[in-house]
């Protein structure tokens, strides 16, 4: 076993530059993007380019570019209907897109689709096993279309079903199982086949809040410990925060940010959108004039007994310290914009405008 | 450019301890040697999925109900036969050679023989199998979890269309084969060499029928979401070909060539009549099977299409051989094989072109 696992890791270093030197086409382009982002470039193994698909009147998802790194545990996020689904269909070469493409470890997912499921393993949204057989059976049903026989495969079983807590209920009929005990043998079915990629379509669907915990806590773990890539679809955002690198944040088939949680942060603060919540005691004439003669602020909202202050820059240092000096009492102070569910609204916002 | 979780990666080629036996079939088997791997990877995915689909079969309760069908079909048949056969014989009804394939062909007073319960009641084996065969997997959210999986969708539907034929084939044989052995034991009638040929004949004759059915279950489980609608489709069908066809055959032909005006034209007509009525008739499966099967199993057929009376003189008044009577059946059994396959690649192309999605 030891020597064996020693025996991967030079494979496995190896193999996106193998993949690199296989596309011939994309060497050029790669070649000159190589000096500059060096590694970075190597690590992407998701990517899609202007990938679009339209059901009639909809476009189900508008000329998506995505870029997933090795390792790292990606959030789609979006409403019902935003294209999740559909993005990660079209990843599993499941939906022929109808412009753009998509390609994992640089093979296209369309054309190379069998190629591409080796290495990428999906969980699909309310995961459904056979329900005459048991979940060993159903497990040793997929490794056994993956290639695993005997004893191999009945030890990747029981690691398999001890990894996911599932040991105890295995040899029971998968037709009796719960919504959650499906989720989590639903993980061991996808890692029967050992994939680089995980594609999770709303795992956390109709799960209780402890078992959405051990979810994340495996999540991360597949991610941290295996060295996995996770591409996860949730409309759940507190979940899904907690335990993603990178977001992206889907709305009517358009990516309309993406990056880490700070990163989506700055972007609303960037664009004077999100600023900052006061609320002070005693409220004036003088403190709207104090507040208006503030340096970077450019714009002050009423809402209620909340101001809604617009600056170009983080004036909350300066804010505190003139409203101190005047006499004021702070009851509120909040740079807006700062979880994900503010930033989520106010992607949702946007965009409801340029559509609609 | 964003910042990468740096610790991620590195850490995992340390612990990566559940990857044991990493990628030694996932990419390493693909790039390199093709050609005859990938070749032999089909074949073992294809077993795989038959062996599944079967254990499935014959695991689910579905498996008792069929049993108890072909079972029905095998006695009531039998008993049809065994009391049937010996009135028939004082009766001077039929001829008393090849007694043996009239085991399968003779019916009593009210129960229909072996042949025509299995016109009847085969399509019914074949709708079993076939009605959920993918639609089930669809709404249980297997079909989505399957399709993600390295193999080629079609697949799926041709081990399904296998696993269905092989199980009717296994009844089927076991039935006419029971009914065979049996017969001998109970009436003490030897089969000769062409009897077994002639049964072997009409049993492959009944497994290309159910499998017709099969074939066109799973075109219905294909096309239609619920298998409920799939199954009251399948059984539509069964319907029209069983009784329908034969009264909308005489009405087409009826119109086209009237034969009741009792002038000199009706009587022109006569031959046209029986033609069209009989070429409509043929179009329905069921017609097509009765009248193969009946040949095959009774030598005595001479012939299949109407015949004037010109054409009959100087025929000498014997039985057919073996050659001769498939030779009369031959397009009957192209045709249904072609209908089976015909209705698979339809069922085959709409599931190749589907989008196949969470339930």
């Amino acid at each position: 076993m030891i020597s064996s696992e020693k025996k991967e890791f030079p494979e496995k270093r190896m193999s996106p530059e193998e993949g690199g030197l296989s596309r011939a086409g994309e060497g050029a382009t790669a070649g000159t993007e190589k000096n500059i982002a060096g590694k970075m470039e190597d690590d992407i193994v998701v990517r899609t380019e202007s990938l679009t698909k339209i059901y009639g009147d909809l476009t189900a998802v508008d000329h998506l570019d995505l870029q997933i790194r090795k390792g790292e545990v990606f959030g789609l996020l979006g409403p019902n209907g935003a294209g999740k689904t559909t993005t990660t269909l079209m990843l599993l070469g499941l939906t022929e897109p109808d412009a753009g493409k998509a390609t994992i470890h640089g093979l296209d997912c369309t054309r190379n689709a069998l190629q591409v499921k080796k290495a990428v393993g999906y969980l699909p949204d309310n995961v459904g096993f056979y329900g005459t057989m048991t979940g060993r059976e159903n497990l040793r049903f997929m490794g056994r279309i993956n290639g695993l026989e005997g004893k191999a495969l009945e030890e990747r079983i029981d690691r398999l079903l001890e990894r996911v807590g599932m040991a105890q209920a295995a040899d029971k009929k998968t037709g009796t199982y719960s919504r959650g005990m499906r989720q989590r043998l639903g993980i061991a079915d996808v890692l029967m086949k050992d994939p680089d990629i995980i594609i999770m379509d709303e795992p956390t669907l109709g799960i209780d809040p402890e078992g959405v915990r051990e979810l994340m806590w495996l999540i991360r773990d597949l991610a941290e410990r295996d060295g996995r890539t996770i591409l996860l679809s949730s409309h759940q955002l507190y979940q899904v925060q907690r335990v993603c690198d990178r977001m992206g944040i889907f709305v009517k088939g358009k990516m309309v940010a993406c990056g880490t949680l700070e990163e989506l942060g700055q972007q609303i603060g960037r664009d004077g959108t999100g600023a900052l919540e006061l609320s002070v005691y005693p409220d004036n004439i003088s403190l709207q004039r104090i507040l208006k003669e503030m340096k970077g602020v450019l714009d002050i909202e009423k809402n209620s007994d909340m101001y809604v202050i617009h600056s170009s820059f983080d004036v909350r240092r300066a804010l505190s310290k003139k409203l101190t000096e005047e006499g004021y009492t702070i009851m509120h102070l909040r740079q807006a914009g700062s979880d994900l569910d503010e930033i989520y609204r106010k992607y949702f916002e946007k965009a409801g405008e340029q559509v609609g | 450019m964003q910042t990468l979780k740096a610790p991620a990666d590195s850490r995992a080629k340390e612990l990566a301890g559940e990857g044991g036996s990493r990628r030694e079939d996932a990419r390493g088997e693909g790039t390199g040697s093709r050609g005859q791997s990938e070749e032999n990877r089909r074949y073992h995915v294809l077993k795989v999925l038959f062996r599944k689909e079967t254990a499935e079969f014959i695991n689910s309760r579905r498996m008792i109900l069929f049993v108890v069908l072909t079972a029905l079909i095998t006695v009531s048949g039998f008993y049809a036969a065994v009391s049937g056969l010996a009135e028939a014989i004082e009766g001077g009804n039929t001829a008393t050679d090849f007694l043996f394939l009239k085991l399968f062909t003779v019916s009593a007073n009210s129960i229909p023989s072996y042949n025509s319960l299995m016109a009847l009641m085969g399509p019914f084996i074949g709708i079993f199998m076939g009605f959920d065969a993918i639609n089930s997997e669809r709404t249980e959210g297997t079909l989505n979890r399957l399709v993600s999986q390295p193999l080629y969708r079609d697949q799926i539907i041709v081990s399904k269309f296998l696993a269905g034929l092989f199980i009717s084939a296994v009844m089927v044989f076991a039935s006419g084969l029971l009914i065979g052995s049996v017969g001998v034991i109970a009436t003490g009638l030897i089969p000769s060499g062409e009897e077994i040929g002639r049964l072997f004949i009409y049993l492959c004759f009944c497994v290309v029928y159910i499998g017709f059915w099969l074939a066109a279950a799973i075109l219905f489980s294909t096309v239609c979401r619920h298998a409920a609608t799939s199954a009251l489709a399948c059984i539509a069908v069964w319907l029209f070909c069983a009784i329908f066809v034969s009264l909308l055959a005489g009405i087409v032909a009826d119109a086209l060539y009237p034969i009741n005006g009792g002038d000199m034209q009706a009587m022109m007509n006569e031959m046209g009549n029986y033609s069209c009525e009989l070429n409509l008739n043929r179009t329905s499966p069921y017609y097509l099977f009765a009248e193969a099967a009946t040949t095959v199993l009774n030598p005595g057929v001479r012939t299949i299409n109407a015949v004037t009376v010109t054409q009959l003189s100087g025929a000498i008044s014997s039985n057919l051989t073996l050659g001769q009577s498939m030779l009369l059946v031959w397009p009957h059994l192209t045709g249904l094989a072609a209908l089976m396959l015909a209705v698979f690649a339809i069922s085959y192309v709409s599931f190749m072109r589907q989008e196949i999605r969470s339930r």
